[in-house]
């Protein structure tokens, strides 16, 4: 068990600080994120008032375009230095390569959104500071969720060809109703008065999501990554 | 010369294509909210049904029926491949 | 073709013939008219959807797992079957619902979870076919978190469209209605599991196909 969190460590480690070096996918990504929010505005919103409930829908869609990104483009780095074969040949349990991995991406989402939620309170007059701990959960649960399915997909397609394409092809279905639940979860906090029993059992169902998907995960990648 | 002809066409078929994008002056209102089937405004039309029902089920049986026709057709060229192969291993 | 499949050709070619014989001699349902007979054709190929949608998964489990090239040969099949049986429903479903409910489509719990089952299954086969060499595990993994993801898609899109569960409706059919539909599940049955078979054998000939193939080349 030791064995494995180090190795989980060690490979998380590994990327964040090549991603710290050249900082090259934490910037693009936030901006793009960004991006996303402000074409959502122009779309949503009307005489300079926004539609209600935009906020939480737009804040996850904008995750999940953001996440599906940073996916394609860490593996593509990975894909072209060759370092995922070199992994692979390493004399570690392969779970533990993969929730390095996860860990990573978790990292690069979890500063996307710290960026994102402010910005979405501010142009959506989105109460994000009424349950910031709700919220935070919320977040933490349902990125989690579309991040392990994300991370099993975007490995297994490093040497598939149509890559760019197929990632959200088979990513968007499977998430729904991790998208499902953290709008409606997140809407329920941005009433006027927060829903918090009803983000609660989002939540909850967001946990379950995670424990199972996680789950399947670790099971399927070792088959997954092996040539037969 | 010719990107600049096709540049052309494709805006004179422009008008052509809103044109067509309009909503049908018949389409009854209800189609673009949604509403809980329990909630719905009372019918304004009354639509024959034999032409659905039809519509229906001549999708399955065209849908199976394709199906099963495409299958046949793989089967019979893969069969006639495989005696092929098979002639050409006993015989090299 | 093979000896085996020439009475269960037979059979599902009857039964299916057979089938509007008997919808309809069943009796007209009272509110809804004649077009609630597409309810017969509609609601077996709904639940030979969710059928496949299992054997899908669990084929691609085995595979996954055991290495099974026979079991990902099925997972194929049952993946066609999956979306041309989702296209039955997803097509007679609105025909009946333009002249029941008066719209074409509404997002309640059951259309948009089969509607996503089918996407799912649909992203299966273009992983399959555009996905290059080993794309058949990834559309394994697809198949198998698919399956996974059926109750969650259930609740979660339950739950979003209204606040508390509905209650479910016992469908207490008349006694004509009932023997009719019936009659019908057999059928679509039936119809089922001869395309699974020769789908699968498909793929049986073409795995010999291409062994040949490579045996002949050396």
């Amino acid at each position: 068990m030791r064995q494995f969190l180090r190795v989980a460590w060690v490979v998380m480690r590994k990327d964040l600080t090549v991603e710290m070096r050249s900082r090259e996918i934490v910037y693009t990504t936030v901006f793009f994120a960004a991006s996303c929010v402000l074409v959502f505005a122009f779309a949503l919103v009307r005489e300079g008032r926004p539609l209600e409930d935009a906020a939480a829908g737009i804040l996850w869609i904008s995750v999940a375009f953001a996440g599906t990104l940073a996916l394609g483009r860490t593996f593509e780095r990975e894909r072209h230095t060759e370092t995922l074969r070199a992994l692979m040949l390493a004399p570690s349990d392969r779970p533990a390569i993969y929730v390095g991995k996860l860990l990573g991406i978790l990292a690069l989402m979890a500063i996307v959104e710290a960026v994102l939620v402010p910005l979405v309170g501010l142009l959506f007059h989105a109460p994000v500071l009424a349950r910031p701990l709700w919220l935070a959960a919320l977040l933490a649960a349902g990125t989690l969720g579309f991040a392990s399915v994300g991370t099993l997909f975007a490995a297994m397609l490093v040497r598939a060809r149509s890559r760019d394409v197929l990632l959200p092809v088979l990513l968007y279905p499977i998430t729904i109703p991790v998208i499902i639940a953290g709008v409606r979860g997140t809407a329920a906090l941005f009433q006027a008065t927060p829903d918090e029993p009803m983000a609660r059992f989002w939540a909850a169902l967001l946990l379950f999501f995670d424990v199972v998907f996680v789950t399947l995960s670790l099971w399927t990648f070792e088959p997954l990554m092996t040539e037969s | 010369m010719k990107r600049l002809l096709s540049l052309i066409v494709l805006f004179a078929l422009l008008p052509g294509v809103v044109a067509l994008a309009q909503e049908p002056a018949g389409t009854p209102s209800a189609q673009g909210d949604f509403v809980p089937v329990n909630q719905l405004p009372a019918q304004t039309e009354q639509l024959p049904a034999a032409p659905l029902l039809m519509g229906a089920y001549a999708f399955v049986w065209v849908a199976l029926l394709v199906y099963v026709w495409s299958l046949w057709k793989r089967m019979g060229k893969l069969e006639r491949e495989l005696a092929e192969l098979r002639r050409r291993v006993q015989n090299p | 073709m093979a000896r085996v499949f020439v009475p269960l050709v037979l059979a599902a070619m009857l039964l299916f013939a057979a089938a509007p014989l008997v919808v309809a001699s069943a009796p007209v349902e009272q509110t809804m008219g004649l077009v609630q007979k597409i309810f017969y054709y509609h609601v077996p190929s709904a639940m030979l959807m969710f059928v496949s949608a299992f054997v899908c998964g669990i084929s691609s489990a085995v595979f996954l797992f055991r290495r099974s090239a026979a079991a990902d040969r099925v997972a194929l099949a049952a993946g066609e079957l999956v979306v041309l049986f989702g296209a039955i429903v997803l097509v007679t479903g609105p025909l009946w619902a333009r002249k029941a409910w008066g719209v074409w489509w509404e997002w309640d719990a059951r259309l948009t979870s089969s509607l996503l089952l089918w996407m799912i299954f649909l992203a299966y086969l273009l992983v399959r076919r555009f996905g290059g060499p080993g794309s058949e595990k990834l559309a394994g993994a697809m198949a198998l978190f698919g399956m996974a993801n059926v109750p969650f898609v259930y609740v979660s899109v339950n739950y979003w469209r209204t606040l508390h569960p509905k209650t479910s409706v016992v469908m207490t059919l008349a006694p004509g209605m009932r023997a009719a539909f019936w009659f019908c599940v057999a059928a679509f049955a039936a119809m089922y599991v001869l395309l699974l078979t020769l789908r699968k054998r498909l793929e049986d000939r073409q795995a010999e196909v291409e062994q040949l193939y490579l045996a002949t080349d050396d």
